[in-house]
């Protein structure tokens, strides 16, 4: 398969790129922040991704959705990462859907054509410590009498505060550390126990911290098997850190192109700076980071797809080269914005917060290369 | 009525092109079924594949499966061609008889003639079991496409089958003393005489120059103008009169770039390759192949992984860890960047086959490449310690590890420097002002 957008998704990207470029630019993510909107995104706008297909872009169509896949779940998140759109695209089409489409078939039938539709969001939640450990979840689900008791807390849940739908990792067996005894739950947010700490973040995108005291779930919230979550949670972690990925390839690409516009308008020295030399060289080295970059996302995404051996592999790649990638895209942005780069009312310091919170989730280019490494055995 | 017909056939068949690109969730999704066309071309491909997987079985030698360890072990061909094994030999007489050692070429000048998805099928195959390539040559990777571009039927038909089959060796006259990255300043010229040029002049950094048998040379056929013009591309054979060649030792121990000069050489004017003054264009366009290829130089798809080298010199930890926990580290984000590479290299080569790369994308992936395989070897050598300091001993095949690691430090100077690489980019792909 060619490593290049096929016509269908070629077109599938305009007309996201439309959408998103018309109702919700960068100035639709500043409104939001600056009144502090409870809800964080448009609900409108949601509504509007349903009913272009965008909500259900993962859900088979057996259940309402487009059953398309990985690659065409990185058009959609690239398109997001230009403009910064707050959207629950990434915590319910993306993540919520994958892990629901390997749960039962009453699970499928019960949630799937709700999200599909629009009218049900979901989360999932994973990250206890600083930093993303899947392997190192200690929430406890202990067995009582016919379903299971959770206790713990969860914190970095994308989109937790407007979840209708809770997709939680715990431990049901095993010690912090080890693969086995992981088992998720779906988990209704106002069950009794469940206590919601929405979290203002550097990047004024939307999570929250959960705590969970005694919450009772009965058998039918198990996803998947007892104590076997961890492949589970490897399949939906695969294509969340590509959609990720490929949301730092729009955002940098983004980044980039405003700061090679402006290398071509500011003038210092009776000079455009573009003409100097050292911003010249910087501005190419950069180019070819995203290029490169670009087709270790898009590949990562065909390899998912294909249910490649190999895929594994190559998200690691990808998630920690967008990563190392995104990071150099917004530095070199705002300094060669200069001054103008540091100020609030300029875009470019929105797009360096996002890369940032883009890093740690799922899993920053420190640990994705590590998890190159342990593939490879060295 | 006639040409509605033909008009509905034409859709049809773009139709039928475009469906057999998508997916079977996407032509279900637009209620398109897989029609028997597709699924030939499908099962085509498939067939190509399983055949090529079974050919590559039976006729690559087990020792031709091997990473190569020196540059002997490479066949480069030409009139005084050294296989360093008979197993080189039946390897390569193999692939040539198939037009593989040129897969893409058209089969009447000695190719294969496959087809862009059928050469990266054969790619990949070959690359699956490691096989070497059978004959490696400046006249496959960069004469070759220049030929095929701006070669009359003449030169084509003289020059291409002798690249495909191994039989000349060729050199690439670019670089002078004083034209290195400033390569249209060159000043060797060629002066008419009658139906002939005499050409004289001082070429350096010319590789493999005391071995070839051809050399296709950039030289100025008129002064008057700006630099860029009145350069023109000439090929002839090294052993006329008046030509020498003088090897160069490098840091590395070897020499495998030579100084040429040229005294009152006759060539035909026949031999100028495209039109005779715009030569640059030809030697541009020579460029991007031979920028593509320096670029393929930091990539190893097969071989020992280099976290399994460095573990092999330096041990693991209890859980299997490298024992340099930093080292370890510096492998595994040199080892994404690499990979990432592979797949940029992948996505240039389908961007080109559709007909929308960008002409100057060659630059950006030679630089990124040549800085690459620098790093690649910092990184052994850092793996092999003082073990891989030893400059000569069989224990260390006579210094292989370091020699190679000073090799790579051209990598990023030749064919270009990495400086010069950036500028193009920034003006050619960015359009940055004045660059």
């Amino acid at each position: 398969m060619p490593l290049l957008l096929n016509e269908e998704q070629t077109m599938l990207r305009d007309s996201a790129r439309g959408f998103i470029g018309d109702k919700a630019p960068v100035s639709h993510f500043r409104q939001l922040r600056d009144a502090k909107d409870a809800t964080g995104f448009s609900r409108d706008y949601w509504r509007a991704f349903s009913e272009m297909g965008f909500a259900g872009l993962l859900v088979p169509e057996a259940f309402g959705g487009s059953g398309l896949g990985a690659v065409e779940a990185g058009v959609v998140m690239e398109e997001i990462g230009r403009t910064l759109m707050p959207s629950p695209f990434f915590s319910t089409a993306v993540l919520g859907v994958s892990a629901l489409n390997r749960g039962s078939d009453a699970q499928k039938s019960e949630y799937l054509p709700k999200i599909a539709s629009g009218v049900l969001l979901a989360a999932l939640a994973i990250d206890e410590g600083a930093k993303h450990r899947p392997l190192q979840t200690a929430m406890k689900a202990a067995r009582s009498g016919n379903g299971f008791k959770l206790n713990g807390a969860k914190a970095f849940v994308v989109d937790g505060h407007t979840a209708d739908l809770l997709i939680v990792a715990a431990r049901s067996a095993g010690a912090p550390g080890e693969r086995d005894g992981l088992t998720l739950f779906l988990v209704d947010p106002k069950a009794k126990g469940v206590a919601l700490e929405r979290t203002a973040m550097v990047d004024s995108h939307n999570a929250a911290r959960i705590t969970f005291e005694n919450v009772e779930v009965t058998a039918d919230s198990l996803l998947g098997d007892v104590d076997q979550g961890g492949a589970l949670l490897d399949s939906v972690l695969n294509i969340g850190c590509g959609a990720v990925a490929a949301e730092m390839v729009g955002l940098s690409d983004e980044v980039f192109g405003r700061t090679v516009t402006y290398l071509k308008e500011r003038k210092q020295f009776g000079k455009l700076i573009g003409e100097f030399q050292a911003l010249q060289h910087r501005a190419a080295h950069l180019y070819t980071e995203i290029e490169v970059t670009r087709a270790a996302v898009l590949k990562a995404l065909q390899l998912i797809d294909d249910g490649a051996p190999t895929a594994p592999a190559a998200i690691a790649v990808a998630k920690a080269k967008a990563g190392t990638t995104a990071t150099l895209a917004v530095q070199e942005g705002v300094q060669m914005h200069g001054g103008m780069g540091m100020t609030d009312q300029f875009d470019i310091g929105f797009f360096m917060k996002r890369a940032r919170v883009c890093q740690e989730l799922l899993g920053d280019s420190n640990y994705h290369a590590d998890q190159l490494a342990r593939l490879k055995n060295y | 009525m006639a040409s509605l017909t033909t008009s509905a056939l034409q859709q049809a068949i773009e139709f039928h092109e475009v469906a057999s690109k998508l997916r079977p969730t996407t032509l279900r999704m637009l209620g398109i079924p897989r029609t028997k066309r597709m699924e030939t071309l499908m099962s085509d491909f498939d067939q190509f594949r399983s055949e090529t997987r079974a050919w590559l079985e039976a006729n690559c030698p087990p020792e031709m499966r091997k990473p190569m360890s020196s540059d002997e072990d490479t066949f480069w061909g030409g009139r005084h061609a050294k296989y360093s094994s008979e197993l080189q030999r039946i390897w390569f007489e193999r692939m040539r008889d198939r037009g593989w050692t040129v897969p893409h070429w058209p089969k009447e000048y000695g190719g294969g003639g496959l087809d862009g998805e059928q050469t990266k099928i054969l790619r990949q195959e070959m690359a699956a079991i490691s096989a070497r390539l059978p004959l490696v040559s400046f006249g496959i990777s960069m004469l070759g496409p220049a030929l095929l571009k701006y070669g009359t039927d003449a030169q084509k038909q003289e020059h291409l089958p002798k690249i495909a089959a191994g039989l000349i060796r060729w050199c690439q006259g670019y670089s002078e003393p004083n034209a290195g990255s400033d390569l249209a300043s060159l000043q060797t010229r060629a002066e008419s005489d009658g139906d002939d040029y005499l050409i004289t002049g001082q070429k350096i950094w010319t590789s493999y120059a005391n071995y070839a048998d051809w050399i296709f040379c950039l030289v100025r056929t008129d002064a008057s103008g700006k630099k860029h013009d009145g350069i023109s591309f000439i090929l002839f054979d090294m052993t006329s009169k008046g030509v020498s060649t003088k090897p160069i030792l490098l840091i590395s121990g070897k020499s495998p770039f030579c100084e040429t000069f040229f005294d009152n050489v006759r060539v035909p004017k026949s031999h100028v390759l495209g039109t005779v003054d715009r030569g640059w264009d030809v030697a541009k366009y020579l460029l991007q192949h031979e920028r593509a290829m320096i670029s393929g130089m930091g990539e190893r798809g097969a071989g020992r992984p280099l976290g399994q080298i460095a573990v092999d010199s330096i041990g693991a930890d209890a859980q299997g860890r490298l024992d340099d926990a930093m080292l370890r580290g510096q492998i595994a984000s040199f080892e994404v960047d690499e990979a990432a590479l592979a797949c940029a290299a992948e996505r240039a080569a389908d961007l080109a086959k559709a007909g929308q790369a960008h002409p100057a994308f060659s630059s950006a992936m030679k630089y990124y490449g040549t800085e690459l395989n620098k790093r690649r070897h910092e990184i052994l050598m850092s793996s092999g310690g003082i073990d891989a300091l030893e400059w000569e001993s069989q224990r260390s095949h006579e210094g292989a590890r370091p020699r190679a690691w000073l090799r790579t430090k051209a990598n990023s100077i030749e064919g270009g420097t990495s400086e010069v690489m950036l500028g193009i980019v920034a003006k050619r792909i960015l359009d940055l002002p004045g660059a």
